[in-house]
C-alpha cells in the first residue's frame, strides 16, 4: 500500500493523474472517431460507386490492420506529414506535435473505423416507412434527419457504440509505446524504478476494469434513456 | 516514395509474418480449448463455477491485451517460487508468454461466442434427441457442440482477425514478429509510409484469406 501513497514516497498521484489522461484520450479519440464517422457513414450509403470505394477502403484497411502498426505510422510520419503541409505554406522550421494530439488522432481514426460500421448497420436497419412518412409529412431534409433519422439511429447503434468505446478505451493503452503517460506508462515506469512489475501492471489492470465497469453503468443509462417508448 | 526499401523490406517481412502466424495459430488452438472449457462452465447451473468462468471472461475482456502481456512476461518472473519450478522454463522465453497472454485472451472472447452459441440452440433439437434415446454425453457432443461451432463460425471469424491484430503485441516483449520487424526497419530508415504500406498490406492480405476461409466454411456447413 505505500507504494500507492499519494505525494513523493508512492505513486498514488502519478497513477491518478495517468488514469486522468486514459480517460482524456479515449475521450477525445473517440470524438475524432464520431468526426471520421460523420464524412464516411455517408460516403459508405451513396448510391456513388467511387466515394463507396474510399469508405470501404478506409473501414477495410483499419478494420484489417494491427492498431500497434497504425500507431507507430503516426508516431514516426506524423511529424515528418505535419512539417511537409506546413512547408507547402511556406513554414520550414521543426515542428514537434505532443503525444497526446498524435496518439488521440491514431486511436481516433481506429475508433471511427469501427463507428462507421455501427453507423451504417443503425441507419440501414431503420424501417423504410419512417423515410417515407417523413417525406410525407413535408419535413425538410434537416428536420428528417435530426427529428426523426438520428434518433432512431442512436437507439440502436448505442449498444454496439459502447463496445467501440470499450475498444477504444483499450486501444489508448497502446499510445504508451509514444511516451505519453497513461496508465501503461506510468505503470511501465514505476515497475521500473521500484522493481515490481507484477504489483504495478496488476494494478493497471484493476484500473482498465474500473474504467470499463464504470462506462458499462453510464452507457446502460443512456441506452435506457434513448429506448424511451419501445 | 522509396520503391527501392519497399522491395528491400519485403523479404525480410514476409519471413516475420510467418512468426505472426505462428503465433496466432498456436495460440487459437490453446484459446479454443480453453474457451470451449470455460464456456461449459457457464452453462453449469452451480452459482459458484458460473460466477468463475464470468469472472475469467469479465477481466480478460476488460484488460487491454498490453497489460496482460506484461503481467505475465514481467510481472510472473518477479515470483521467485515461480523461478524455481519446471514451468519457468515456458515463462522465461518470451515468445512462450506471449503465447500464454494470447491465448488466455482468446479464450476469454471465444467463452463468451460458445455460451451465446449454446444458448441459440433450439431446445426442440435436444429433445429430439433425448426422445430417441440418445444419451446425454453423445447428445452433447454429436448434436450440441456441432450446431454450437456452426452458429458461431461468423463471429469466431472476427475473433481470429481481431487476435491476428492483436499478436502485433508481441513485438513489446521483443519479438520481431511483422510488427517489430515493421518497427525496427521504420525507426532504422524513418520511412514510415513505405514500410506501413508494406506490412499492412502483408495484414490485409492475412484478414483476406482468413475472412473467405471462414467464409467458406460458412456455406459448407450451413443448415440450408
Amino acid at each position: 500500500m505505500e507504494l500507492l501513497a499519494f505525494g513523493d514516497t508512492g505513486w498514488g498521484d502519478e497513477l491518478f493523474y495517468a488514469t486522468l489522461m486514459t480517460i482524456a484520450v479515449s475521450i477525445t479519440a473517440m470524438f475524432i472517431g464520431f468526426l471520421f464517422a460523420l464524412i464516411f457513414t455517408p460516403l459508405k450509403l451513396s448510391k456513388n460507386k467511387f466515394l463507396n470505394f474510399i469508405a470501404n477502403s478506409y473501414t477495410t484497411i483499419i478494420r484489417g490492420v494491427p492498431e500497434l502498426l497504425v500507431i507507430y505510422l503516426f508516431f514516426f510520419g506524423g511529424t515528418g506529414a505535419v512539417m511537409y503541409v506546413a512547408s507547402i505554406f511556406g513554414y520550414n522550421e521543426y515542428i514537434e506535435i505532443n503525444a497526446f494530439i498524435t496518439g488521440a488522432f491514431a486511436i481516433g481514426i481506429i475508433s471511427g473505423a469501427y463507428s462507421t460500421e455501427v453507423f451504417r448497420g443503425a441507419i440501414q436497419s431503420i424501417d423504410k416507412g419512417q423515410f417515407e412518412a417523413a417525406n410525407v409529412l413535408g419535413l425538410n431534409k434537416f428536420g428528417k434527419f435530426f427529428r426523426i433519422i438520428l434518433p432512431q439511429t442512436l437507439r440502436l447503434a448505442i449498444p454496439n457504440l459502447s463496445n467501440v468505446w470499450q475498444i477504444t478505451l483499450k486501444d489508448t493503452s497502446l499510445i504508451s509505446v509514444t511516451g505519453l503517460v497513461e496508465i501503461m506508462r506510468q505503470s511501465y515506469i514505476a515497475a521500473g524504478s521500484t522493481r515490481d512489475p507484477l504489483f504495478f501492471y496488476s494494478f493497471a489492470a484493476v484500473l482498465y476494469l474500473l474504467l470499463t465497469f464504470a462506462s458499462m453503468k453510464l452507457i446502460n443509462r443512456l441506452e435506457v434513456k434513448y429506448s424511451r417508448g419501445y | 516514395m522509396d520503391l527501392d526499401l519497399m522491395i528491400n523490406s519485403f523479404p525480410k517481412l514476409l519471413s516475420a509474418a510467418v512468426i505472426t502466424l505462428k503465433l496466432l495459430s498456436v495460440s487459437l488452438i490453446i484459446g479454443l480449448f480453453i474457451g470451449l472449457f470455460f464456456s461449459i462452465l457457464r452453462l453449469n447451473k452451480n452459482l459458484f463455477i458460473n460466477r468463475f468462468a464470468y469472472g475469467y471472461s469479465y477481466i480478460f475482456r476488460g484488460t487491454p491485451l498490453l497489460v496482460q502481456i506484461f503481467i505475465i512476461y514481467f510481472g510472473l518472473g518477479q515470483i521467485e517460487y515461480l523461478r524455481s519450478t519446471v514451468l519457468w522454463v515456458i515463462l522465461k522465453e518470451p515468445y512462450w508468454c506471449a503465447i500464454i497472454a494470447f491465448a488466455l485472451n482468446t479464450g476469454a472472447y471465444t467463452s463468451e461466442i460458445l455460451r451465446s452459441a449454446f444458448q441459440t440452440i433450439k431446445p426442440g433439437i435436444i429433445e429430439a434427441g433425448k426422445s430417441l434415446g440418445i444419451s446425454n454425453k453423445v447428445i452433447f457432443y454429436k448434436i450440441q457442440i456441432p450446431i454450437a461451432i456452426r452458429q458461431s463460425l461468423p463471429a469466431y471469424g472476427n475473433e481470429i482477425i481481431l487476435m491476428m491484430k492483436g499478436t502485433s503485441l508481441a513485438s513489446t516483449v521483443t519479438i520481431m514478429d511483422l510488427t517489430g520487424v515493421a518497427k525496427y526497419i521504420i525507426s532504422t530508415t524513418f520511412k514510415p509510409i513505405e514500410v506501413f504500406i508494406v506490412a499492412g498490406g502483408i495484414y490485409l492480405f492475412m484478414t483476406f484469406i482468413i475472412h473467405n476461409v471462414i467464409k467458406f466454411l460458412e456455406k459448407k456447413y450451413s443448415f440450408n
